[in-house]
């Protein structure tokens, strides 16, 4: 049933990845997480497996902040915020489709790539529940992408920059990886879940981030773009926290 | 909201003191970002979870999603209603800690002004 398929498939895939790359094609895609039901039992599962020690180790890291340092409270509700508006702006790419950023570098910065493992989950599950928007079911890959990967990313750029001595170079590089990452790993994930028929998963793998990543490029400057403007306001209004959390760093 | 034991002073930035024009040049940037793909580029601009989701079956025909949404929005208007709340409720935060802490520095400031600069010296109370 499926080998009646391969030749014709793959060259149709490979017309498809073509246009999509020279042309940046107008063809709808849908940049997002990954949608309920769509991956199967067994990736969906171990993805969730993948993803819950970073989540409980990042509640451990809430908690231990927010006890020693009470006051960090409204910055961390920034951080929080900011995923918040970012991942609900669905904005027009050059690919001729919407996606929207993830907002996860800001508050990898800030308090560290766990802490936004739970903070970006937050956001992932009020999109799964209330918006129909990825899904339980995904919601462990989707929190590998969004909220492990990207922080991650964003966290060790910033630390690798920062000794360039340019901070705001070292923010923008940091936000704009960890958003474009988080759909490269999206791909990867859905690559190995459904790899092609010929070229296996390197195949598959370009297919989809074809549609994933490659919107991504524009929204992922938009993301470095706004994660700097925040950062201006906390330079300059907010010097105490970022005192404090200095202390914070040296503690740990 | 409990303060820590001690007063940590603002620090004068000095190499990255932050220029409002930098900020206005940001936002022009990003939406000259958002705009420039509808003003060059036709497509519909639909985000619906469409061309995965197709790409998924093309590479599996047999998939079948094996689980639902247990809510969906009623409609169109119903999940542009929702989303428009999370960005105004993140929207709302951000405004709200900026704020804050905006009018608590120039309180600081205000201070600083006012008191003598001979006791700004950090004297335990």
């Amino acid at each position: 049933m499926k080998t009646r398929n391969w030749k014709g498939g793959s060259l149709g895939l490979m017309a498809a990845l073509s246009c999509y790359i020279v042309l940046g094609s107008a063809t709808p895609a849908a940049a997002m997480h990954i949608a309920e039901g769509f991956l199967p039992v067994e990736w969906a599962g171990f993805w969730w497996a993948v993803s819950l020690p970073f989540f409980v180790l990042g509640l451990r890291s809430l908690i231990r902040i927010t006890n020693r340092h009470p006051e960090l409270k409204l910055l961390l509700a920034l951080s929080g915020a900011f995923t918040f508006v970012l991942s609900a702006l669905k904005i027009p790419s050059v690919t001729g489709s919407c996606s929207h950023p993830t907002g996860t570098g800001l508050g990898a910065i800030l308090f560290g790539p766990s802490v936004m493992t739970v903070l970006g989950g937050l956001v992932l599950l009020f999109q799964a529940v209330l918006l129909a928007h990825g899904g339980l079911t995904t919601l462990g890959a989707n929190l590998f992408s969004m909220a492990i990967a990207g922080p991650f990313v964003a966290y060790f750029t910033y630390q690798l920059l920062l000794k360039t001595g340019r901070q705001r170079l070292a923010i923008f590089a940091a936000a704009a990886l960890a958003d474009l990452l988080t759909y490269v790993v999206t791909s990867f994930q859905l690559a190995l879940a459904f790899p092609a028929a010929s070229g296996g998963i390197m195949a598959s793998f370009l297919k989809f981030a074809g549609i994933f990543a490659l919107t991504q490029v524009p929204l992922a400057i938009t993301e470095g773009l706004l994660t700097v403007l925040v950062w201006n306001w906390l330079q300059s209004y907010g010097q105490p926290e970022l005192e404090t959390l200095k202390l914070l760093r040296q503690e740990s | 909201m409990s303060k820590p034991p001690k007063v940590l002073m603002p620090t004068p930035a000095t190499s990255q003191q932050s220029n409002p024009q930098h900020n206005w040049l940001l936002a022009i940037a990003v939406i000259a970002l958002a705009i420039f793909p509808l003003a060059f580029v036709r497509g519909s601009y639909n985000g619906a979870d469409g061309q995965a989701q197709d790409a998924i079956t093309n590479l599996q025909p047999g998939y079948q999603p094996w689980a639902s949404h247990l809510f969906k929005p009623a409609s169109k208007e119903i999940e542009s209603l929702l989303f428009a709340s999370q960005a105004a409720l993140g929207a709302g935060v951000i405004g709200y800690v900026i704020g804050l802490y905006k009018g608590r520095s120039q309180q600081v400031n205000q201070q600083q002004a006012t008191q003598p600069p001979s006791s700004s010296d950090r004297s335990p109370k």
